[in-house]
């Protein structure tokens, strides 16, 4: 096996460029190295002007998503040996869909405001004194959520999907699944104030099913189930209400100012 | 460069440039999860197109045994048969590919444990085989 790899890694000086440009980096190729070993030896011996958003280097902190050789992934779960066979290049983009800044570093604001949007926090429409003790939760009612908890916020999802790339307003995979979190939460009791978002052609609607933020989301959160999950149960509601079943009561919810 | 006169693809220090990519028509082709998300959507188009073919031959049935004639015999035509083969791949397609989602929109539940997935797809597989068989029975009889 060969003793350097190279990485194409896309360059954008905000300052300088009109678009992104790639530059070539021969790096010492080590087994044991991921694509964000490689890019901390550019910044420390080559390049110190190289620009990428890392943290925790151990798949938990979600900051490290990057385009590599055109797939969404977690640049420190990525390693360099995956793609070292036969000389093969090692192509680094920022990840698809958002604006780059500069180099690899991508803008978040407009995926955060889409997150709190989804009210991602326990909502109570009376909220109890700490006296009346905690909330208990079978490990049964723990299950029905915890899948959908295990979101990093690594934005891998908005980068594989298609919707979120054609449609702006689109509210994204991992704000679904999170805003699901909360309404599976036993503890919870504000899914009606968040039907507004996800029941919406922006929200659940606005999802074709592709499926490839289930695929490449690093924590099997599986936001594509999440949504379609949440499109049945939508569909399930209506044709109730159809039928004049009793549906819950829209009453004015008090406990829910988190939002200020 | 005069202050008054600003420049759109100047940098300026509150207002970096972001660089933001048009997304192309074409977006589905060079990857092949998405090619085969595209055939998805469109092979739809095929299962309208099984559906008209059905809702003809219903015409001729109900018309009377020669219109019946008739039918069978225009669509033996080359054309038509082309055009029912390629129907015919892409409604199995259209349907294997929609029974292997269902599982990701169904999440059951049996004493606190998700059902595994190949459970909740397989009831579609067997309804459409016994479909199948009963239709195929009622035809070739």
């Amino acid at each position: 096996m060969a003793d350097t790899i190279i990485l194409e890694i896309a360059r954008y000086s905000p300052e300088q460029d009109i678009e992104p440009r790639f530059e070539t980096f021969e790096v010492p190729f080590r087994k044991e190295w991921v694509v964000l070993d490689a890019l901390n030896y550019i910044k420390d011996k080559v390049d110190g002007t190289l620009t990428y958003r890392w943290s925790c280097r151990m798949g938990i902190c979600g900051s490290c998503g990057m385009m590599v050789n055109g797939e969404p992934m977690l640049s420190c779960a990525t390693f360099l040996s995956s793609y070292a066979r036969n000389g093969s290049r090692v192509r680094v983009e920022p990840l698809r869909y958002f604006p780059v800044v500069r180099d690899l570093v991508t803008e978040l604001s407009d995926f955060l405001g889409k997150l709190k949007r989804v009210k991602p926090w326990l909502i109570r429409k009376e909220e109890l004194l700490l006296r009346q003790g905690e909330f208990r939760q079978t490990p049964e009612q723990l299950e029905d959520y915890r899948q959908f908890s295990m979101c990093i916020n690594c934005t891998l999802c908005y980068a594989a999907c298609p919707v979120v790339g054609l449609d702006p307003l689109f509210v994204g995979p991992a704000a679904i699944a999170l805003a699901q979190r909360y309404n599976k939460d036993s503890r919870d009791q504000g899914a009606e104030e968040r039907t507004m978002v996800l029941a919406h052609p922006e929200g659940i609607w606005g999802c074709t099913f592709v499926g490839e933020c289930t695929r490449v989301c690093p924590k099997h959160v599986d936001p594509a189930g999440a949504i379609q999950q949440y499109k049945l149960k939508s569909a399930l509601d209506w044709a109730k209400s159809l039928f004049l079943l009793p549906g819950p009561k829209k009453e004015k919810i008090s406990g829910a100012s988190a939002d200020t | 460069m005069h202050p008054q006169t600003p420049n759109p693809n100047l940098y300026t220090e509150y207002h970096p440039r972001w660089y933001r990519r048009r997304v192309s028509t074409y977006w589905w082709v060079g990857q092949r999860q998405y090619r085969k998300f595209i055939l998805r959507e469109l092979s739809s188009v095929f299962v309208a197109v099984f559906v008209v073919i059905t809702l003809l031959q219903l015409r001729a049935l109900r018309a009377g045994p020669e219109a019946y004639a008739r039918f069978q015999h225009r669509m033996q035509g080359p054309a038509l048969m082309v055009l029912c083969a390629i129907s015919l791949f892409f409604v199995v397609f259209h349907t294997i590919t929609w029974f292997n989602l269902a599982p990701r929109a169904l999440a059951l539940r049996i004493r606190g444990r998700r059902l595994p997935d190949f459970l909740v797809a397989a009831p579609n597989y067997i309804i459409w085989l016994v479909v199948s068989a009963a239709v195929t029975w009622a035809v070739l009889r």
